[in-house]
């Protein structure tokens, strides 16, 4: 008879510390691997699990072990057809060259693929952003989940029996299955100790008759338990979702020629975050590309990001095409619109009074929050750093910003910088909170 | 219809299992097991895990105790790639190899799997460990356990205390030279007892508290000849007592490197006492393997026989043995080398028929055996006795390699062509046998490096040695690697000369001065 163990329910992920130890040797080739994809892959998919692949000689265990392409060696394999001693044939796959790799003798360290699970992801991502822990934390956090009483139910922990619902079961059963009542019992044994008294032949006829009837009840009693197993009920907790709005998201971004990889790839970090950040408050996020030149048009993101167009600048298109659309598909009672706008600052020098006009008039009533990033060359961030001069859309947005508490406007020239644009929206989060009650 | 299907006598009908049955399965093949086959146990303790844990078992080399490693969670993603991919299945199950027995159960498992898991691990494998002369000889079953435990707390202390990278890099350079860690040729302490480790280790601690830097101020005599002589004697003595030359490089810097510190060398030697630990594994095989599923296919059918194993149930123990033990011919895609289950139950079950029914040719081959009429004693009296080398040189027959048709290929690395050196016929066997069994002797294969020399009062030089044998020279990438890490270990100049077994001719000589980090 061998002992049994049943480690089923051990704690799961045993390796869990070798994985974290591992991650973090190849830390710099996951980075690369993961910014990588996160560039070509689309905005939305930047939040979730990512397949990678690393070159297996970054994390090779060395030893000292035989050159396959050296020495002579000697080989025994079953399976002979037609060979006789002394048969040659040529190596396989090489001209007549010193090297070959032995039959059935395959290298087996190739590169190899592994999945990161989003929080891995997140913090690859998050890593150069200089996002402070908090915030970082506030992104990573999954929904939240409330207890709340769903019935009963059969089994659960013992702290949660209800004891009320147990009786009840317990009560049905013991009448049911007619269990005597303790009155019972109690009534014959005082009519038993009235007749013993009397001492006459008949009563101890009958009293032999009561004691039967007694040892009967009690043996009933035993077997039909006061509270059996099956009565049993525990109070039942649904974990339930907090409900979470509806938000959309538009992504507005100069795809003129002025507009380059670099810029591209900042707008595109940035429109991540936003998204990521939108995707943790709310059930459900759209996301609206909007590109323009001197004439705008929503289209998907492939187009959005790995296409351009030549043409003039003229931003108020954009707002236009984000105003219809809001208009057709997102009405503002239903959704919380956030906007995010890219560009590197060129416009029409009489349009910007005209986005100014739109922001003022309607957009900025609609949207929850309007980010504008204005994405400029390295060398220039010191020239301009924080000063208040700049392109006539920066002017005229900075307009903007000090009518609307919910409009906030960045340069960004690195990608460090993309972060303090986010502190400003989180620093106002219980205003909006607020608001977003108020909304649903 | 699983009510439908069971019979009185059936050990068990449908797939699914519970305890009972298990239990119930294992004492009756216990019971055959020991009627059939006279095998020789440790007690047994199941443990039944998940697909998961089976993963966590593989990275962490089959125990189930094991400390922090990066290498570990390596190789457990890689696992885990394959398995999701469906690239390969797990094992049924594994064993360990201590007192108790330990075998592990896959929870996915059916109960015919169970059944057959419960012969070839808890009692072929366990018999194999029990009797076999290498195990007996070289590892200590009932310390194993002990030992893990002691090693995985130990070094996660030290991960406390020093820092995770401080242990990574040891443990990193320790692994390098596993391979090198293991006494071959001599046998090795038995773990000391948990009492005297702990010894130890309260007098190393007791040295660190009571260190005081004072002493190291006090003025050395200094005598010119008097010293010399000393310093003369001194060299001979500590040559003598560094028992040169030294295949055992873990055990070689754990005890003599200059610069490690006490829970430095305590990793050294965690590393290798596990890796001394998988030496006799390692040797047997096919013969641990061919063990196992000769008693499982045996036991399964003799239960079948006798009516304790319904037909559907014995197909399925049947399906998964044949996939067991398949072996494709050296020319199909599926090849990757012999199978060990497959060659090691063919020649146990070609033993059966040379002592019970032998031709005239065995017994010219064997005469010691051939028509002897007791097959039990002679395979028991195998298992006990002999690793793979010895096992294949004895008892591989003619019949068997005519069976397999197998051949000797030779493959030298500087001509453009194979050739065929021998075949399955009368001229072939002797040298197909040998060249067969040469395989599995590890001495011979293993990459044979030694310390040969070092001169600890000048320059702390440390020489190794690679016996280069039939001109197989080391993979040269791997190796200034590895020599990086042994310079870490050591403090100082290692280097490394390749010399020809046969000639003693230098071939190559490494240095790790000339390395770059």
């Amino acid at each position: 008879m061998p002992i049994f163990i049943d480690r089923r329910l051990n704690p799961k992920d045993k390796s869990l510390g070798n994985r974290q130890r591992f991650l973090h040797r190849v830390r710099a080739e996951l980075k690369r691997s993961v910014q990588e994809q996160i560039r070509a892959g689309k905005i939305a998919d930047a939040d979730g699990e990512h397949s990678v692949s690393l070159p297996a000689k970054g994390t090779s265990e060395p030893s000292f072990r035989d050159a396959r392409d050296s020495g002579r060696r000697q080989h025994v394999l079953p399976g002979n057809k037609h060979f006789s001693p002394g048969d040659k044939m040529p190596k396989p796959g090489q001209g007549g060259g010193g090297a070959g790799s032995s039959p059935g003798l395959k290298e087996s360290e190739d590169d190899f693929r592994f999945v990161l699970s989003r929080e891995e992801v997140l913090d690859l991502f998050f890593e150069d952003l200089e996002l402070p822990d908090m915030v970082k934390l506030n992104l990573k956090e999954i929904l939240a989940f409330k207890s709340r009483r769903a019935g009963f139910s059969a089994s659960g922990s013992p702290t949660n029996i209800s004891v009320a619902r147990t009786m009840r079961n317990s009560l049905g059963r013991r009448i049911a299955l007619q269990r005597p009542k303790r009155a019972e019992v109690e009534a014959i044994l005082a009519e038993l100790a009235r007749i013993e008294a009397e001492g006459t032949e008949p009563a101890r006829a009958r009293a032999a008759a009561l004691r039967a009837e007694l040892e009967r009840l009690e043996r009933r009693r035993k077997v039909i338990a006061f509270v059996d197993p099956v009565d049993i009920r525990f109070n039942r907790f649904d974990a339930q979702p907090l409900p979470n709005a509806k938000a959309v998201m538009f992504c507005l971004m100069d795809v003129s020629g002025s507009m380059g990889e670099r810029e591209k790839d900042l707008a595109k970090r940035f429109f991540v975050l936003l998204h990521l950040f939108l995707k943790r408050r709310y059930d459900r996020t759209d996301i609206v590309f909007i590109r323009h030149t001197h004439t705008a048009q929503e289209v998907d993101e492939e187009t959005f990001f790995y296409s351009t167009q030549s043409g003039g600048t003229v931003v108020s298109t954009a707002l236009e095409e984000m105003q219809s659309i809001i208009a057709k598909r997102y009405p503002s009672r239903e959704w919380n619109i956030y906007a995010a706008q890219a560009s590197d600052g060129d416009n029409l020098a009489s349009d910007s009074e005209r986005c100014l006009g739109m922001l003022d008039s309607e957009i900025m009533r609609l949207c929850q929050y309007f980010a504008y990033v204005e994405i400029i060359d390295e060398r220039e961030s010191e020239i301009f750093g924080s000063t208040d001069n700049g392109t006539s859309l920066w002017r005229s947005y900075l307009a903007v910003k000090e009518r609307w508490p919910n409009f906030d406007m960045s340069r960004i020239a690195r990608a460090a910088d993309i972060y303090p644009v986010f502190r400003q929206l989180f620093t106002r989060q219980p205003a909006q909170q607020r608001s977003l009650g108020r909304r649903r | 219809m699983t009510r439908a299907a069971s019979r009185p006598g059936l050990l068990f009908s449908g797939s699914d299992w519970n305890f009972a049955t298990l239990s119930h399965a294992y004492d009756v093949i216990e019971a055959v097991a020991k009627e059939e086959l006279g095998l020789d146990i440790y007690p047994v303790q199941m443990e039944v895990i998940s697909s998961e844990q089976m993963l966590d078992a593989y990275s962490s080399i089959g125990m189930p105790l094991m400390y922090r490693h990066w290498s570990f969670g390596k190789h457990f993603l890689h696992h885990e790639l394959l398995y999701r991919k469906g690239g390969r299945g797990l094992a049924y199950e594994i064993v360990i190899n201590s007192d108790p027995c330990i075998v592990y159960l896959m929870e996915e498992n059916t109960m015919a799997l169970q059944a057959l898991v419960t012969a070839h691990a808890a009692l072929g494998h366990n018999h194999f460990f029990k009797n076999n002369y290498l195990f007996r000889q070289w590892t200590d079953a009932d310390a194993i356990l002990g030992y893990l435990d002691f090693a995985k707390s130990y070094i996660s202390r030290c991960e406390e205390k020093h820092g995770v990278a401080a242990v990574e890099a040891v443990l990193d350079a320790a692994h390098a030279l596993m391979d090198q860690g293991v006494f071959r040729y001599r046998r090795p302490p038995r773990l000391s007892s948990e009492k005297q480790r702990e010894g130890l280790r309260e007098r190393l601690e007791y040295e660190e508290r009571s260190y005081n830097d004072l002493w190291r101020t006090l003025p050395r005599q200094a005598d010119g000849a008097k010293a010399a002589a000393e310093n003369a004697d001194l060299i001979a003595e500590r040559k003598k007592a560094l028992n040169l030359p030294e295949e055992n490089l873990l055990y070689f810097l754990e005890k003599t490197s200059l610069i490690l510190e006490p829970w430095q060398r305590e990793i050294l030697r965690i590393v290798r006492v596990i890796a001394q630990y998988f030496y006799p594994q390692r040797q047997t095989q096919v013969m641990n393997e061919g063990c196992a599923t000769f008693v499982h296919y045996t036991v399964m059918n003799a239960l079948f026989d006798r009516g304790r194993i319904g037909e559907g149930a014995m197909l399925e123990i049947l399906r998964s043995h044949s996939n067991v033990v398949f072996q494709p011919g050296f020319d199909d895609p599926r090849f990757s080398g012999i199978n060990p289950y497959a060659l090691g139950l063919d020649m146990m079950q070609d033993i059966r028929r040379i002592v019970t029914e032998p031709t005239a040719e065995d017994r010219d081959w064997f005469p010691e055996i051939a028509g002897s009429g007791d097959w039990r004693t002679v395979l028991l009296d195998a298992w006990a006795n002999h690793r793979d080398e010895s096992f294949i040189r004895q008892y591989l027959s003619p019949a068997l390699i005519r069976k397999w048709r197998l051949f000797v290929l030779s493959d030298a690395a500087n001509e453009s062509f194979y050739s065929v050196a021998s075949i399955h016929n009368e001229r072939g066997y002797e040298r197909i046998r040998s060249t067969l069994a040469q395989r599995y002797d590890i001495g011979a294969n293993h990459t044979d490096i030694q310390v040969v020399d070092v001169d600890l009062l000048g320059q702390r030089h440390l020489r190794l040695q690679h016996k280069v044998r039939d001109g197989i020279v080391l993979d040269s990438g791997s190796c200034d690697a590895t020599l990086r890490h042994v310079q870490r270990l050591w403090g100082y100049e290692v280097s490394l000369q390749g010399v020809d077994a046969q000639t003693g001719s230098t071939i190559y000589e490494r240095s790790s001065s000339g390395l770059t980090e």
